[in-house]
């Protein structure tokens, strides 16, 4: 049985022009241990999927659908319950190090409380294992640094004080929401290192949330691409990278600028990313795809199994796509 | 820390300079002396009574000797009006009250202010929330002369609950009127404030971290929310209590409480300059003091601060 | 053809986007304010009390400074508010038309809240965006003046001149003038901080525009939304500041009046059973407050959209 079960979540904010779906009718499972990565432009509806499995959604927004976790649905949790699964079973990483952590609280007042909370430690205790977190994401002279502020760190170490906060209670899912948009090149792969070793050593379940493809590669098991909070297509990273189904993959992998290959210019998809308040009726990504048929616009998406583990949603077969797309 | 408190004092002390100079100025090119009144005293006597309040020196040294003599002994001079008493007997006598309600004037405002904005800000567009947002734009706008009146006819005069002035030593019945007549505005406004800073702290990243956390929502505002809520509240309190200060003057007139409001209106009519100076400095002093201490409290919650 | 396909592909593009950006950011924030009903109802108001100061008089029955000597003290049964007599809003403890004189009440409230925020906005603008934009020991200097003015305690120095200088609107003027602009300055400064270095000030400089040049033409033009929000919000603070200063009658002087000074009289003729004479002056100060704030508000949530 899956970790995390969602399906047909559909997140909707109440807006001042109407209600608004950031996310559409989306399924997805996680297995323990597996790693699955959810790529999309921004305004895809990425973020607010995670929001909605931690129960973060902003005041306006509102979740239907199921998200099992363990067995449990989330969604229709009691604050009470949900808190007790929150950090304890499933941790969080946020996209930008700088304001996620609370700037008025000592970094050891900030990460103890979580385990004074869910294991009772004391606040001693507490503060012990934290350091001992601290050590583990490589935060040098732990110890001592553990009572400053969170504004006394750089962007990178505030970052993995996150990631050990969320690891803190070892939860059995970690969800990253771009955990590396907001931070330098360089620190970018080491905060990407650190996740993978954390993840073999903590026995972690990953959702990686993501618009960046080149970080995907070589740290997920599974790829979901998101467009418009639809899914586009979904499969083995390597399969979905060697060989995409969908057009709007296509143009994602072709805009990864890359060493090995010999291109003059960026390639980018033409147009803009998708205005969530006035999507069409069928694909979200027609206004925008090379191959779109008339009635791509009109006719809604019917997510199609290709082959044993993967899935697509496009008008155009596998056959007419790859032969619209010679050329590219 | 502590070069910080000597940097601020070092603005603080040409400040208290500036004010009395600017009063003593006022004062000195008014037409008109203390001592004219209606039935003009005869010559000699005025010259007399000129000579012993030393107002026939020249400006500047009757500036210099007012100031060595605040400076250096906390003497404000004697009183023109209250012949047998100085500056200083007057502030004694109306000071302890201006103090007693005024303080439990912002505690008020403060608890009840901060309550209510927190309450609104977490039921945001619930009944509680407009209801508050209604009374704190209702309360900001009636001024409290109008209220305090108001106050008297109900609670003194239809429901006989309490006197409707006097002091009384401070008791209890006595000061509660002045409190709420001194207070409301002010704590409608620290509501306001907090309601806002509230709703913003609310949406910030690290709130839903703290959320993501699993902490209980009550945790989440009282731990991670409050501090940074209240830092707005923390600036207004220096104009507030600037506010507070003017604000006893009607309150003194209305429940004839004898604070020094009472005094300086009396004496600004009755062209007491000693009375008046003293009052006007020692408010300029409670100003500039507060404000330090504000900005201190500030700088000691906000770590980002750095002196 | 190759080539004309994306190149009519962008020009339309091109002109959607043209399209778009047409809707400037002031239409847009009219558009905000105009779906704010709060607002639009204070904006209302506003036009209406407006209307009462300017044209008000024109149906009073009587003068404002005509004293009925038959009514002078008897007002509590015989000068109740009437449409018959003439006297709407009744007569107070003189005899005089509460009307009359709540319609120049309210015209003198209006004036010394307007002027009051007008000082403000020029004195305040230029004096913050000069410090802001010029910067270094010379910011340092004049906020210091600043912070300095602000810790006096300027009703005390207001009464003391009123009371040296003798009672007049002028120096009502000159009091509320000399502290209004404080704030107003220090939100001034700060956003010219950060318009400073934005691109076109930049572009402006290495062209060689005069400094003085700079801030008038842009750095003002792009303080004036923040300064029109505080401007309404400073208005009802000047009234009230208004009322105080009269309810000490120090304010404006009779036959000449505010709505402060009809309120002060009211609430001290409360214990004779003319309540009219603090409501009608009551209800439009208030109302006049409400509309204030609620438009103020509106502005401030129209021109600064953060909260959405």
């Amino acid at each position: 049985m899956a970790l995390l079960d969602v399906s047909d979540l559909t997140v909707t904010f109440q807006t001042n022009d109407g209600p608004v779906n950031a996310v559409n009718g989306l399924s997805f499972d996680v297995a323990e241990k597996e790693t699955l990565a959810i790529v999309g432009e921004s305004g895809s509806g990425k973020s607010q999927t995670a929001f909605a499995i931690m129960g973060l959604l902003a005041k306006n927004g509102g979740a239907t659908g199921r998200v099992e976790f363990d067995g449990a649905d989330l969604l229709s949790l009691s604050k009470r319950q949900l808190n007790k699964v929150r950090s304890n079973q499933i941790g969080m990483i946020f996209q930008d190090p700088m304001t996620s952590l609370n700037p008025y609280i000592r970094v050891s007042d900030q990460m103890a409380e979580v385990l004074q909370l869910h294991k009772g430690l004391s606040k001693r205790d507490a503060i012990a294992e934290a350091v001992q977190m601290l050590d583990a994401v490589r935060i040098p002279d732990a110890k001592a640094r553990i009572s400053m502020f969170p504004h006394e760190f750089s962007g990178g170490m505030r970052q993995r004080i996150m990631i050990a906060m969320a690891l803190l209670c070892r939860p059995r899912l970690l969800i990253a929401d771009e955990p590396t948009t907001a931070l330098d090149v360089t620190v970018q792969a080491q905060i990407m290192k650190l996740l993978g070793e954390i993840r073999e050593e903590f026995n972690t379940a990953v959702i990686l949330i993501t618009h960046d493809l080149g970080i995907v590669a070589d740290f997920c098991d599974r790829t979901l691409v998101l467009y418009g909070g639809q899914i586009m297509e979904e499969g083995p990273t390597g399969d979905v990278f060697a060989d995409p189904a969908h057009p709007y993959t296509k143009g994602l992998l072709k805009a990864v600028p890359r060493l090995d290959r010999d291109t003059e210019t960026l390639q980018t998809i033409a147009g803009e990313p998708p205005d969530m308040s006035h999507l069409p009726a069928g694909c979200p990504f027609s206004p925008r795809c090379e191959i779109a048929r008339d009635y791509c616009s009109t006719r809604p998406l019917v997510l199609e199994p290709l082959g044993d583990n993967r899935t697509r949603a496009c008008h155009a077969s596998l056959a007419e796509m790859k032969q619209e797309m010679q050329d590219g | 820390m502590f070069a910080y408190i000597v940097r601020r004092l070092a603005v603080a002390i040409p400040t208290i300079l500036i004010l009395v100079v600017i009063s003593f100025l006022l004062m000195y090119s008014a037409p008109g002396g203390p001592f004219n009144s209606e039935r003009p005293l005869p010559p000699e006597v005025l010259a007399n009574l000129e000579a012993k309040y030393g107002l026939d020196q020249p400006m500047w040294r009757q500036m210099i000797s007012y100031v060595w003599g605040v400076v250096t002994q906390f003497d404000f001079g004697p009183s023109f009006q209250y012949t047998d008493r100085s500056v200083n007997d007057v502030i004694a006598q109306g000071f302890p009250v201006t103090l007693t309600y005024g303080l439990w004037s912002a505690f008020a405002a403060l608890v009840v202010g901060v309550s209510l904005g927190v309450a609104a800000a977490v039921r945001q567009n619930s009944v509680l929330d407009y209801l508050a947002v209604g009374i704190t734009i209702g309360a900001q706008a009636l001024p409290n002369f109008v209220m305090a009146p108001i106050l008297v006819l109900v609670f003194t005069l239809w429901l006989g609950w309490l006197p409707g002035g006097g002091w009384n030593g401070g008791q209890w019945e006595y000061v509660v009127m002045p409190v709420i007549a001194l207070s409301t505005s002010y704590m409608a406004s620290i509501a306001r404030i907090t309601r806002s800073s509230m709703l913003e702290v609310l949406n910030s990243n690290f709130i839903r971290t703290a959320q993501a956390k699993g902490l209980p929502m009550r945790r989440v505002i009282l731990r991670h929310a409050l501090k940074p809520a209240l830092l707005p509240v923390l600036s207004y309190l220096g104009p507030a209590m600037v506010g507070m200060i003017t604000g006893s003057v009607v309150v003194d007139i209305i429940f004839s409480t004898g604070g020094i409001g009472q005094f300086f209106v009396n004496s600004a009519f009755n062209r007491d300059y000693a009375v008046i100076m003293g009052i006007t400095l020692l408010v300029g002093v409670l100003t500039i003091t507060f404000n330090l201490l504000v900005d201190i409290l500030y700088a000691w919650i906000d770590p980002k601060i750095r002196y | 053809m190759k080539l004309a396909q994306p190149d009519a592909k962008m020009l339309e593009e091109v002109g959607q986007l043209a399209e778009v950006r047409g809707r400037s950011l002031w239409a847009d924030a009219r558009a905000r304010f105009f779906r704010n009903k709060a607002a639009l109802a204070g904006l209302v108001v506003l036009i209406l009390i407006f209307i009462f100061a300017m044209f008000g008089g024109l149906i009073a029955q009587y003068e404002r400074d005509f004293v009925d000597f038959s009514l002078m003290g008897a007002n509590a049964y015989r000068g109740v508010p009437s449409i018959e007599t003439g006297h709407y809003f009744g007569v107070d403890i003189d005899g005089r038309d509460l009307y009359a004189r709540t319609v120049q009440g309210t015209r003198i409230s209006l004036l010394v809240g307007i002027v009051g925020a007008l000082v403000a906005v020029f004195v305040g603008t230029l004096y913050g965006a000069t410090a802001g934009y010029v910067g270094g020991r010379v910011d340092n200097i004049m906020m210091r003046t600043v912070d300095v003015l602000m810790s006096i305690p300027f009703m005390f120095v207001l009464i003391l001149m009123l009371v040296i200088f003798g009672r007049s609107i002028l120096m009502l003027f000159i009091g509320i003038g000399l502290i209004s602009w404080l704030d107003m300055a220090r939100i001034a400064r700060g956003q010219t901080l950060t318009i400073k270095n934005k691109e076109f000030v930049e572009a402006a400089v290495a062209t060689g525009v005069k400094p003085l040049t700079i801030i008038l033409r842009h750095v003002v033009p792009n303080l004036l939304g923040i300064v029109i929000v505080y401007a309404t919000l400073l208005v009802p603070q000047m009234i009230i500041f208004e009322s105080f200063i009269s309810y000490l009658g120090l304010g404006v002087q009779e036959p000449n009046t505010s709505l402060g000074a009809l309120m002060s009289l009211g609430t001290k003729q409360m214990n004779n059973g003319t309540l009219w004479m603090l409501f009608y002056p009551l209800f439009f100060f208030l109302i006049t407050l409400f509309a204030f704030f609620f438009v103020g508000d509106g502005l401030r949530d129209a021109l600064d959209p953060k909260d959405r």
